[in-house]
């Protein structure tokens, strides 16, 4: 009997993150509910640059390798090409908060039918340990050594609340994957981001809060607390929009 | 005909490009090698026009007039700016309702036509350039109705059809002033 | 054959791409190629393709990308400062050689430049166009005409290499209209097995990338990208020769400056001076054969450029700095007039004196 399987959705070969990054879990997750919503074969994948810049390599389906920021206009091209394929981004917070901000305002005002997976691990991983625009005020980073000064930086970007703002995006939600059951609810959202996408609904995007024990200077459980009593509370979970359901209350 | 140059010249609003374009698609029509090339930029938004036409036998090489066979000034800027330009023996229409001072070159042919007025008496406000059309056909032997007519049926949009007659009747008014 | 329209030639652009079978189109406005935008606009819509002003040219560029990947014909258009910002989706499609048409319709720059006619984007053309070593083909239309033909050339000659094509024009072949046929007879295009198109669980998974951390991968890479570059110099270089048979003098232009230079050219030979015109249609390849041939029959070559002096460079090493080469031109929005012109080929015919 297996108790224990590797998702279809995945590759099977070794992922190249650090001991205890949450990265491997999230793939895992995307991959099951592509395999449940039995969509692998016209799922098309985009990766962002950051620390997951090359799950290209651990996703079955046909994936496209995108320049930093620009994921979700590419995805945009893929979808307007080719309606009926189901199309995600996997972003890190430098890509997706930072240098692609434009592109996924846009993509949301204009409530393209996309899912995005939105890594939020309050640094930039890939690169060592610099600042990311999710970066905690006071926190160290290689590029705010003393704390992250708000006079001098400003503050984090909280991407779910500005998102909510607009008109356009069908479903925001915050989730993270410190603990089993925060995994199991961010596997529920994950499944709607998807979803939505294959009923058509819309712009839908999964923020996951999600540790880098590497950079941040902790031990894999550390930073799994680390996010309890930091990150959460600076970044708190929930659904910060979802019209059908809003619309069905009605 | 071997070559002819021509360059409108105006204010924006006044139909420049939209003559020039009717003139270009006549010549097209009676298998002339021709090119049309506006002025663009902040200048179509309400200061001066201006469009190059050329209608040639042969291929045309450059199509920017800057030296043009037909001058047609319909502001006194216009005129200010192009008069010089025109080549020698070459011909100017000038529209003599808005431009009151008279031509200083002497070797060139100038026809004064009051088209403003003739447009505006004739309830056709916004054709006082296809008057001054309508005279240089005349002028230059080129009124046939055949040409004519398939080229306003070009440069007219079917949706406004009804601009038909009102152009023809602004090119007769031309050629019988 | 079909009536010839008048037409602008951003319009012409825009209704050759859709002949070529191009349904997919991102832009973002600006003057003189906002018509193409305008045109493709009001066409899609009703002919199901897409059109989508995106929030930038670095999105459209990027969106680009996108539809390029599933194999789908698709084009940008922008001008100079635009085309500067699409330069990092140019280098990412050399990259995943994925192909694609891009029309520049240049202005004067640097900067924010002007709005009026220039060629000051001859190097970023045909130098690269982005960081990395690659190339894009570049197609110098004339006429409006060839702003049609050569969109049709360009989307098949990046199927059959995969790369991007880029249309090299300026305000004044953008803003002019000429009688253009559009009657193509348009072969389908190739087979795509790389396209990102779905596995349809019936293959494995296709990856477009550009990113190879294993320098001996990526050196591997580029030497067969340059290997493909070479069969494009021996094969698809296009240029046109005027009145060269007899030629003591050459004037080499593309573009509207080869427009201007046909009259000063005709002018010249009213005075019975022996001058000839090359004409490079595409700028990368840069033609050098008919450079070569020109050395060892002319006296001097003058090249007529919107620009300060960048195609000049090309004209020495493709005739191997055998006669001299001298510059002609006018910048900013400035085009040489046919006296201009004329003016350098007198001076050259009487051996540099007026």
């Amino acid at each position: 009997m297996v108790v224990f399987d590797k998702p279809h959705a995945l590759t099977d070969v070794p992922m190249h993150y650090c001991p205890g990054c949450t990265h491997g879990i999230v793939h895992r997750l995307v991959a099951e509910v592509i395999d449940e919503l039995g969509i692998e074969g016209k799922t098309i994948g985009v990766a962002p640059v950051g620390c997951s810049v090359m799950c290209y390599d651990y996703f079955n389906c046909d994936m496209i390798e995108a320049a930093h920021g620009r994921a979700p206009a590419v995805a945009t091209g893929v979808k307007r090409a080719q309606p009926d394929s189901i199309v995600f981004t996997y972003q890190g917070d430098g890509d997706l908060a930072s240098i692609g901000m434009a592109e996924t305002v846009h993509s949301a005002a204009r409530n393209e039918n996309i899912t995005i997976i939105f890594i939020n691990n309050a640094i930039y991983g890939m690169t060592g340990g610099q600042m990311a625009p999710t970066s905690l005020p006071g926190q160290v980073t290689q590029t705010s050594p003393y704390g992250r000064d708000v006079n001098l930086c400003g503050y984090p970007v909280k991407v779910c609340e500005m998102l909510s703002q607009l008109d356009g995006p069908e479903y925001l939600e915050r989730v993270a994957v410190n603990n089993v059951k925060n995994v199991k609810a961010a596997k529920k959202a994950i499944k709607k981001a998807f979803q939505n996408q294959v009923e058509g609904k819309g712009f839908s995007l999964v923020e996951v809060i999600s540790s880098c024990p590497t950079n941040w200077g902790l031990t894999p459980k550390k930073a799994l607390e680390w996010i309890d009593e930091k990150m959460i509370p600076y970044y708190p979970l929930g659904v910060y929009k979802d019209r059908t359901a809003k619309e069905e209350n009605k | 005909m071997a070559t002819t140059q021509f360059l409108f010249a105006g204010f924006g609003g006044q139909g420049i490009l939209f003559s020039g374009k009717f003139l270009a698609y006549k010549g097209l029509i009676e298998d002339k090698q021709v090119s049309w090339l506006p002025s663009y930029g902040p200048e179509m938004r309400g200061g001066t026009a201006s469009c190059s036409v050329i209608i040639s036998d042969t291929p045309v090489g450059s199509p920017i007039v800057s030296k043009p066979d037909v001058l047609v000034a319909m502001n006194l800027p216009s005129l200010d700016k192009y008069e010089a330009s025109v080549v020698k023996g070459g011909t100017i229409f000038v529209d003599s309702t808005l431009i009151e001072r008279k031509v200083n070159r002497t070797d060139v042919t100038v026809h004064y036509i009051p088209a403003t007025r003739l447009a505006n008496e004739n309830g056709m406000p916004t054709l006082a350039n296809m008057i001054i059309v309508g005279k240089i056909l005349a002028e230059m032997n080129q009124f046939n109705m055949n040409g004519v007519n398939k080229a306003l049926s070009k440069v007219i949009s079917a949706r406004h059809a009804d601009m038909l007659d009102f152009n023809l009747k602004a090119l007769n008014i031309g050629k019988e002033n | 054959m079909a009536d010839k329209v008048l037409m602008k030639g951003n319009e012409a652009i825009a209704e050759a791409a859709i002949k070529a079978g191009c349904m997919h189109y991102f832009g973002y406005p600006i003057t003189p190629q906002t018509e193409i935008a305008a045109y493709m606009a009001k066409r899609m819509p009703k002919i199901g393709g897409v059109f989508l002003q995106a929030e930038s040219e670095i999105a459209a560029i990027n969106m680009v990308y996108g539809v390029a990947s599933t194999g789908h014909r698709v084009m940008t258009s922008s001008s100079s400062p635009g085309v500067s910002l699409k330069s990092e989706g140019l280098s990412y499609l050399a990259g995943a050689d994925l192909p694609s048409l891009i029309v520049n319709v240049q202005r004067g720059g640097p900067g924010l430049g002007g709005i009026q006619p220039s060629q000051s984007d001859y190097y970023q053309a045909t130098k690269g166009g982005g960081h990395g070593d690659f190339h894009m083909i570049v197609l110098a239309p004339a006429s409006v005409q060839e702003m049609a033909d050569l969109t049709v050339k360009g989307f098949e000659l990046a199927d059959k290499y995969r790369m991007t094509s880029m249309i090299l024009a300026d305000g004044t072949m953008g803003q002019m209209m000429e009688p253009v046929s559009l009657d193509y007879d348009i072969a389908p295009a190739p087979e795509k097995p790389w396209a990102t198109t779905g596995t349809k669980m019936e293959r494995e998974h296709n990856i477009v990338n550009s990113l190879f951390l294993s320098p001996e991968k990526l050196e591997q890479i580029n030497f067969e990208r340059f290997e493909k570059y070479k069969a494009i110099e021996e094969n698809e270089a296009m240029y046109e020769e005027y009145m060269m048979e007899d030629a003591e003098i050459c004037v080499c232009a593309f573009g509207i400056a080869a427009r201007v230079a046909k009259n000063a050219i005709n002018e010249a030979r009213k005075q019975g001076i022996k001058v000839g015109l090359i004409r490079p249609i595409t700028l990368w390849p840069f033609p050098s054969a008919p450079f070569k041939k020109a050395a060892a029959q002319v006296k001097e070559i003058i090249s007529v450029e919107l620009s300060m002096g960048q195609m000049i460079d090309d004209i020495k090493l493709a005739s191997e700095c055998k006669v001299p080469v001298t510059l002609c031109n006018r910048v900013g929005g400035m085009i040489p007039s046919p006296e201009q012109v004329l003016e350098a080929i007198v001076k050259a015919n009487n051996g540099g004196a007026l």
